[in-house]
């Protein structure tokens, strides 16, 4: 039969084809994510996509360890004022950008005051007044009040030092140089395919020696989360950072060659939730919030529901930061507790053992966490006389309307603390930042006069201890007012070739550079 | 007016209408394009809010932004990317190379295939293999275009990795030009097996009906009382008539395989326009969308004209009165 001889024949093409090629170089990395960057320019833009490129590509003031304390990068040496209200960085000398030109601390300066102008996390700069340059390797950051979180925020991924002589001309945003950038981080910045990879090279001249170890490093996006697994699966990619697709971590765990990891990613504090709409009735009474929090079994949904892969989290502050407390109100499943709760906030069952109905909205694109969840809140909660509609959005912005104009009851919702608290904390608490049309803005638009003036205190108090303790009281307020039942923390693994060592597993995770990444035998 | 006037200005009249019913409907989406922007960034101040939406003219109203849309089309200006942040146009011919490459030889697989397989059916449609046909046909057809890639990448990019599982080239690189070129071809065979599999069930079932047919007819009966083989007989004579409705289907699916390219290059990660539309969308990427949208609806037009001049070659009377009479077939040759 014709048919056979000529699908044979195709069929000995393609094997012969798929033999045919070189495998991986040894000194290239092929790193993989779902994520499409909008542009590599971290000073104007966030988001773990963009903000991966920019710690590559660019250097920061400081760098940080798996411990949270901070390290020497451009800068080799830094003091804070008595008063807290002057920072001084002293730049490493002869330090240049890929083009060649000296990093001076002009181009320090143009970064702040382009960050603070044009970066979505406006918090992080606020209250810097001026940046003087009294020499070539000195900066000066004069403050209108104390800010520790300034610390934080001098991280790779948060403070590109972009040069001025490539972006202070013209508007920014729309910068040619934001897709093809220009910076003095580890690697050079080589080409970008749109919507299928970039390729960065070696900077030969890297300040810090031996750094770093991969000649090249090509990031493949890949936007289907199945064909990413696959893809980590068979090799064609070496490293799978911020892998939270729990089926997809466990399918990886048990791949030959290839390992997973959860270490680092602290200071990204990603924390899942379920917040409430607290001005909508009855959710405007903490007794029916915190009756939804009792009535959770949350060894259920971590152990089930998220396959024991997802951390516990317990409060507004990932575990792991040294402002976090786990001294709060924990909601032990207690259905007896909850019924307690509902009947003493008025809200008997009718005829038909109803209490009350309530939506419930997810972030579309996480089954696990969004709507598996939110499936398991309508089982969980009719015994108790709750009936809950599952609300689907077909797409993330359909679901952020919602939010963001208060049409909601309950809604899963992940939120990122993003290093200091003051960055991506205090945001979901302050009556200040209930704006309605911001998604993740205070969008429960909680209120509570004594969070407000603790948050206010927390963000301009320099001794770490009297911070800690600040930041205690208001955890647990906040917990214990319950405008959000905390769940989890996203799991982010880093799913890698079993060959390669020196992962980038800092508190910033794949958000920090990956210059000690290398291959071993 | 001459019948090449009146399509051009058909075809124009339909591009307006598909630029300025897309713009509306877009408009009737829930959520705009800075909403995704802010989500991915984590977040955002009121203030930036405001200034990004001035910035893209999301704060004029809808028949206003619609107006200044169309102004700038005609120009030839397909407007910036909200999301992408690059010029429309450039985005579009980047993509666009991928996603012809993938269709024509989706287009060409289903063709060949689904042709031979509607012809061998229909010799014995009795026989095993035209049972074999029909099923595989159905099932084809059945299957949702995704589903059926999922499947061919757990077989053959997983169980049997033989062929790679995403994209269009390996990213580390190629040795020789040729070998660059053997790694697309490599790349491509999952992503057109699997757009084509729904059509060469439609080619084969349509090619077997209308074989069947010609097969039966008085001029077969004559080639083959003539003595010659049934090789000849079949590709030489009855083809040549058999073929005619694959042609027409040919033509009308050439805009359904476009749509197809959207689930097999999100599935594939193929770099191809289709994904570029299905991540514009969730992205409310508005010039992006209307942009696709646009240059979709050229290729689907340059694809009916062309299906129009083979139609007259295939078959000289259908090409116009003025033409010559057409000669007998039993003759040919």
């Amino acid at each position: 039969m014709k048919l056979f001889k000529t699908s044979t024949l195709a069929g000995a093409l393609a094997l012969g084809l798929s033999a045919g090629f070189t495998p991986a170089v040894a000194d290239t990395l092929v790193v993989g994510t779902t994520q499409t960057p909008r542009h590599f320019n971290g000073a104007i833009q966030s988001g773990i996509a963009t903000f991966m490129a920019t710690a590559q590509v660019f250097a920061s003031p400081l760098k940080y360890d798996a411990e949270w304390n901070p390290e020497p990068y451009l800068a080799e040496s830094w003091e804070t004022s008595e008063d807290g209200l002057t920072v001084t960085l002293n730049l490493r000398d002869g330090v240049t950008f890929h083009d060649g030109e000296p990093l001076t601390s002009a181009d320090v300066k143009f970064s702040i005051e382009t960050i603070k102008e044009n970066h979505p996390f406006q918090t992080m700069l606020a209250p810097v007044t001026e940046v003087e340059t009294p020499d070539d390797l000195t900066v000066v950051i004069h403050l209108a009040n104390p800010h520790p979180a300034l610390m934080l925020a001098m991280s790779p991924a948060l403070m590109p030092i972009i040069p001025e002589h490539v972006y202070g001309e013209g508007n920014i945003q729309e910068n040619p140089a934001n897709l093809s950038p220009v910076g003095s981080g580890p690697f050079k910045f080589v080409e970008y395919q749109q919507g299928d990879f970039y390729r960065l090279e070696k900077n030969e001249d890297f300040f810090l020696d031996g750094l770093p170890k991969m000649d090249e490093v090509i990031v493949q996006i890949i936007g289907d989360q199945a064909n990413l697994t696959l893809s980590a699966e068979r090799g064609d990619v070496d490293m799978v950072p911020f892998m939270s697709a729990i089926r997809d971590v466990q399918r990886l765990e048990k791949a030959d060659g290839v390992s997973v990891s959860d270490d680092g990613y602290d200071a990204v504090g990603p924390l899942n939730w379920i917040a409430f709409n607290t001005q909508k009735p009855p959710f405007d009474d903490v007794r029916v919030r915190q009756a939804i929090g009792y009535a959770m079994n949350k060894d259920f949904i971590l152990e089930r529901l998220l396959g024991g892969v997802a951390k516990t989290s317990v409060g507004p502050i990932t575990a792991t930061s040294p402002m976090a407390t786990d001294e709060v109100e924990t909601y032990d499943f207690d259905l007896e507790k909850a019924a307690a709760l509902l009947d003493e906030a008025g809200l008997a069952p009718d005829a038909d053992g109803v209490r009350f109905t309530a939506t419930m909205d997810f972030i579309p694109g996480m089954a696990e966490m969004g709507r598996n969840m939110a499936e398991y809140m309508r089982t969980q909660l009719r015994p108790l006389g709750i009936e809950v509609e599952v609300r689907t959005a077909p797409d993330f912005p359909t679901w952020a309307q919602r939010i963001a104009s208060y049409d909601f009851d309950m809604t899963e919702d992940s939120v990122y603390n993003w290093g200091d608290p003051v960055i991506g904390v205090h945001r979901t608490y302050l009556t200040s930042n209930i704006r309605e049309g911001v998604i993740w803005s205070n969008t429960q638009q909680y209120s509570n006069p004594e969070v407000d003036a603790l948050l206010e205190q927390a963000a301009v108090e320099t001794d770490p201890e009297a911070r800690a303790e600040l930041y205690k009281e208001f955890q647990q307020i906040v917990v214990a007012d319950a405008p959000i039942l905390f769940i989890n923390e996203v799991p982010f693994y880093t799913a890698y070739n079993d060959s390669l060592t020196g992962l980038p597993q800092t508190i910033w995770g794949a958000v920090s550079p990956w210059d000690e990444v290398e291959w071993t035998e | 007016m001459p019948p090449l006037v009146k399509r051009l200005a058909s075809a124009i009249g339909l591009l307006v209408a598909v630029l300025v019913l897309n713009f509306l409907l877009i408009q009737m989406a829930p959520g705009d394009p800075v909403e995704v922007i802010v989500g991915e960034m984590g977040g955002a101040s009121e203030e930036l809010i405001a200034r990004l939406r001035a910035e893209y003219g999301l704060d004029k109203p809808v028949i206003v932004q619609l107006g200044l849309y169309l102004s700038k089309v005609v120009t030839g200006d397909f407007g910036y990317s909200y999301y992408f942040n690059q010029p429309v146009l450039g985005l579009i011919l980047q993509r666009l190379p991928a996603t012809i490459l993938l269709v024509v030889s989706s287009l060409m697989i289903a063709v060949v295939v689904g042709t031979l397989m509607g012809i061998y059916s229909a010799r014995k449609p009795k026989g095993l293999l035209s049972h074999f046909v029909t099923i595989f046909s159905l099932v084809g057809y059945a299957a949702p275009v995704f589903w059926t890639g999922l499947m061919l990448l757990i077989l053959f990019a997983s169980v049997f990795p033989i062929f790679p599982v995403s994209g269009m080239q390996n990213v580390r690189g190629s040795e020789t030009w040729i070998g660059a070129v053997l790694d697309v071809l490599h790349h491509l065979v999952l992503p057109s097996v699997t757009l084509a599999s729904i059509y060469i069930a439609t080619y084969s079932r349509l090619s077997r009906a209308s074989m069947l047919d010609v097969l039966g007819s008085d001029y077969i009966r004559t080639a083959r009382a003539k003595g010659l083989n049934e090789r000849r007989v079949i590709f030489g004579h009855a083809l040549r008539n058999g073929l005619i409705p694959v042609v027409t289907m040919v033509g009308l699916q050439f805009g359904q395989l476009f749509a197809g390219a959207v689930l097999v290059e999100t599935v594939f990660n193929w770099p191809g326009l289709g994904r570029l539309a299905y991540e514009s969308i969730l992205r409310r990427d508005y010039p992006t969308i209307l942009a696709i949208l646009f240059f979709s609806a050229i290729l689907v037009m340059v694809a009916n004209i062309l299906t129009d001049l083979a139609y007259g070659k295939i078959d000289p009377r259908i090409g116009g009165s003025r033409r010559k009479a057409p000669k007998p077939k039993g003759a040919a040759q």
